[in-house]
């Protein structure tokens, strides 16, 4: 009797799940796939076929478009990891334990305040009427105020600044696990500092860093305020572009295969990442807070 | 190690100044809306709260702005629904993979994880997709029209829904696994039914990872941006409206009066949230 | 009518069988005890009996009327977990009210029941006390409560001195013989510790790998086991291995591996040629002499003071280590010296060597 009942609680449990899963995460991406392979002819009338994917690979703006975001993402994710992690290892293992929880806690802040908040932040403070320029000119270093928005370097710091954070989170957590015992040992048979950091430390936070790169690359490219915002409208963003096929153009076939191929480009990549270093989605992604 | 003392300065020197890093957006977003200008930039003319409370223009403050107060409003009762369905959702998730076994378990678990792996524009088109795919073949084969799958607040609803329910999944299972089970057994033997363990012992021990799990989620969806954007229609969340306001009409430092509220509500429900999980009381 | 009765209870993992054929009867108002190495099935025959797992076959009895069919929330006996599962959400009062509360008890009536259950265990007042605020032996009584003021038929212990140090396991065995006698109910108790079965039960059950090897009073397994099993496990003993040279009688003449020739009783139906251990106490060994079993010898390897439990260790000239009471140290030996070993035989087991012995 309680075999039954244990079936009959694991269906009840099982139909929540199975209806998110199904109807807002599986379906839809069908829908964009059918969609993105589809072509109106005329009214009410569709063909089949991939001349969508053909429209895209011919049409150089698309292309580049999703290459610029591309390299411009692994680039964040580069700086991320490069700045972020001595901050990470500093966190973990250098401050002290009252200050570990303030900073780490200073570190979560930022990261509660919506994306927009920040975007607009840094708005005030680099464009031309902003602060820094104010500041420069009145303090005399420059003649006029300059504009230090809408070009790329811009965009990477915001990048940047909105992802480092993911990278910094499973980095400390990572890190905070590492015995400092290993540290010391490493030292004391005879490994200089680099050696230690080579060879110990390096490989003890993989699985951070693979998680920390996964996220942070996932974000950049699917983020849209900061490109956007801070790199105006000739910002080429791949996630704008899918926004403008959909809503201002109202061309769904576009837009619907404009989102296919950034699903497929960011999954491949994550698939690749998690594959070269030997982790999963469970042991990396959802080791959450 | 000679020369470590010295490393070790240029290393807090550097940490200092990345947390200078971090808080500088946040400063300048916050700084200027009290700042009597009209404009969010230096030079400080003085501190005012105008740009909360005032009522004339051209110093329209927040509390008299009709559009951005519907959008936190909108904001606000959407988080609320969206938080409480997740939560809901994601302890049936939690009790789903943590008490049961069932076939191709670890398959279904990294679907559920999927979610945050998609970009947020992603999960807003293709819900959009799906939806006015139902919403037209129900209208040209039964005549229904079926306002609540064109773009609006039922769709931001399942958009933000869709893939806050992981992360709350993740958050209340970490507290389930921690669950000894024989307080249980032990319920069940001093003769309550199972309806009453659940209730009277399991889900007092859950408490703080469902409050918690509200929270974030409640916050989540509160500075959503790129899913709502794409499943947004006539009622507009304050992102959005925060948004058209920065690209279209041009801002005043109403703007930075909405970025103090939303960093002081983010800052205090976040610190709720992280406290409550602490709480050694219900441990 | 027996409290409790177990007809043929057996339980099966798939390919593994946990619990092999038991039976027991347990009287009213007795403490009984199921005491077994790591593994050997009790916990599951007691979730068995609590109703946490299905019996494979057989039927289990409460008061006579089988309970087989009765899920675990609606059965009248109530348990002690190992780790005393107190609801840490709640207060002493609620966790010991919460079983009434189920039952649907009169809500005026809640607090003068839990306020008597206290002062039964000898805890009163402690009502709003949280959970993490007692102390070890505290929370056992707490526990213990919780069960009894339900006024089970039987109440089930599983191990639950455990966790406890030396000195207050020591006190919580006196304390829970007198709580079994207070109450006037049948206590089942499983534990792997011997001594906590003997000190307590009137009636103890040895079980090994799925089978009970032995039902009987503490005194009588200890006295006259009915295998090497028990006689291994129930007391200290020393184990002497060796081949059976001749029969005469209730006693042999046993070879033992190392040289020697020694006689022993014979306490099951082995025969010449068998392979055999012979159980020997530590207090039934004397130093010195021939004590009717032919002597062995052998250098004293160290002396070991532990109060009234003081051991002389000599090393055979077979190799062997055994152990000799020395409960008065009055003996007059030290280290290396030369000496024999023997016993009266009837105060000595032989039984077939155990697998893997």
């Amino acid at each position: 009797m309680s075999r039954d009942a244990g079936r009959l609680s694991l269906i009840l449990l099982f139909a929540p799940f199975a209806l998110w899963i199904g109807l807002l995460i599986i379906l839809p991406q069908i829908g964009i796939g059918y969609i993105s392979l589809r072509e109106k002819v005329g009214i009410n009338e569709y063909e089949f076929g991939f001349k969508n994917y053909a429209d895209f690979a011919q049409a150089a703006v698309y292309r580049n478009t999703l290459f610029r975001t591309a390299w411009i993402s692994i680039l964040v994710t580069m700086l991320a990891l490069v700045l972020g992690f001595p901050i990470s290892y500093y966190i973990a293992k250098i401050a002290r334990e009252r200050s570990r929880a303030a900073l780490f806690l200073m570190c979560l802040i930022p990261l509660w305040v919506s994306d927009l908040v920040r975007a607009y932040g840094w708005i005030v403070l680099l464009r031309e009427t902003g602060v820094v320029s104010t500041a420069l000119v009145s303090m005399g270093v420059i003649n006029e105020p300059i504009e230090m928005l809408y070009n790329d370097v811009t965009v990477i710091i915001g990048l940047v600044y909105t992802v480092i954070l993911f990278m910094i989170v499973p980095l400390v957590s990572t890190m905070q696990g590492m015995d400092d015992s290993l540290l010391e040992a490493g030292f004391n048979l005879g490994g200089s500092r680099l050696t230690v950091f080579r060879r110990i430390v390096v490989p003890y936070a993989m699985p951070g860093i693979v998680a920390g790169c996964i996220i942070v690359f996932m974000i950049t490219a699917g983020s849209y305020l900061t490109p956007v915002l801070l790199g105006g409208k000739n910002s080429s963003w791949f996630t704008e572009q899918i926004y403008n096929q959909f809503i201002t153009r109202y061309n769904w076939e576009a837009g619907a295969t404009f989102g296919v191929l950034l699903l497929l480009f960011t999954s491949l990549v994550v698939w690749l990442g998690l594959r070269l270093t030997g982790q999963s989605l469970a042991t990396t992604v959802a080791k959450d807070t | 190690m000679q020369g470590s003392n010295h490393l070790l300065w240029i290393y807090r020197v550097y940490v200092g100044l990345f947390f200078l890093y971090l808080v500088a957006p946040l400063l300048a977003a916050g700084a200027f809306a009290f700042n009597d200008s009209t404009f969010p930039s230096l030079p400080w003319r003085g501190f005012t709260l105008d740009w909360f409370i005032s009522d004339t223009e051209p110093k329209l403050g927040l509390l008299n702005d009709e559009p951005l107060l519907r959008g936190m409003w909108n904001s606000f009762y959407i988080g609320m629904i969206v938080a409480a369905l997740s939560v809901a959702a994601g302890t049936c998730n939690a009790f789903l993979f943590v008490r049961k076994d069932f076939p191709f378990k670890s398959a279904f678990y990294v679907l559920m994880v999927v979610p945050l792996v998609i970009p947020g524009v992603i999960l807003g088109i293709s819900i959009l997709v799906l939806a006015s795919m139902i919403a037209n073949f129900a209208d040209s084969q039964f005549g229904l029209f079926l306002t609540w799958l064109r773009p609006g607040v039922p769709l931001i609803v399942l958009g933000q829904f869709s893939f806050l329910t992981t992360i709350t999944s993740l958050v209340i299972a970490a507290r389930l696994q921690k669950f000894d089970i024989s307080l249980e057994e032990a319920a069940l033997n001093l003769g309550a039914s199972r309806l009453r363990v659940l209730t009277t012992v399991t889900l007092p021990f859950l408490f703080p990872a469902l409050f918690s799990a509200f929270i974030v989620a409640f916050l989540v969806s509160f500075e959503n941006f790129n899913t709502t954007l794409m499943l947004v229609g006539s009622d507009a969340p304050l992102t959005i409206t925060m948004y058209d306001r920065m690209v279209k009409v041009g801002s005043t430092p109403v703007l930075n009066a909405v970025s103090v509220v939303l960093m002081v509500g983010s800052g205090l429900l976040a610190l709720l949230s992280v406290v409550a999980q602490r709480s050694p009381k219900s441990d | 009518m027996n409290d409790l009765s177990c007809v043929g209870v057996t339980k099966k993992f798939g390919d593994f069988t946990a619990v092999r054929n038991v039976s027991l009867e347990v009287p009213p108002g007795s403490f009984f005890s199921i005491l077994g190495p790591s593994g050997c099935g009790k916990t599951t025959l007691m979730r068995m009996i609590a109703g946490f797992e299905t019996p494979s076959a057989g039927d289990i009895r409460i008061k006579g009327e089988s309970v087989i069919n009765l899920a675990p929330n609606k059965r009248n006996v109530k348990m002690v977990f190992q780790h005393l599962a107190l609801f840490p959400m709640m207060n002493v009062g609620e966790n010991i009210a919460y079983g009434l509360r189920c039952q649907g008890e009169q809500k005026s009536e809640i607090p003068e029941k839990v306020r008597k259950v206290l002062d039964r265990v000898g805890l009163p007042g402690v009502e709003d006390k949280r959970i993490e605020q007692l102390s070890g032996g505290q929370k056992q009584r707490i526990a213990i409560a919780r069960c009894m003021v339900l006024q089970p038929d039987v109440l089930l212990l599983d191990e639950p001195l455990g966790a406890l140090d030396l000195k207050l396991r020591e006190h919580m065995k006196i304390e829970l013989k007198q709580l079994q006698e207070r109450f006037e109910t049948t206590f089942l108790y499983i534990t792997h510790d011997q001594s906590e079965a003997l000190v307590m039960s009137d009636q103890v059950a040895v079980m090994n790998a799925g089978g009970f090897e032995q039902i009987g009073s503490p005194r009588a397994l200890y006295d006259d086991p009915v295998s090497g099993f028990v006689a291994g496990f129930v007391g200290d003993a020393n184990v002497l291995p060796g081949t059976i040279d001749e029969v005469r009688g209730g006693e042999a003449r046993v070879i033992l591996d190392g040289g020697g020739a020694v006689l022993a009783r014979l306490a099951d139906d082995s025969n010449t040629g068998d392979r055999v251990e012979i159980f020997v106490r530590p207090e039934a060994l004397r130093i010195g002499g021939d004590n009717g079993s032919g002597s062995l010898s052998g250098k004293v390897d160290s002396l070991l003071f532990n109060g009234a439990a003081s051991r002389i260790l000599v090393r055979l000239d077979t190799g062997q280590l055994v152990e000799v009471a020395d409960g008065d140290q009055a003996s007059e030996v030290s280290a290396h010296d030369a000496v024999t070993v023997s016993w009266q035989p009837d105060r000595s087991r032989i039984f077939v060597r155990r697998p893997g012995a």
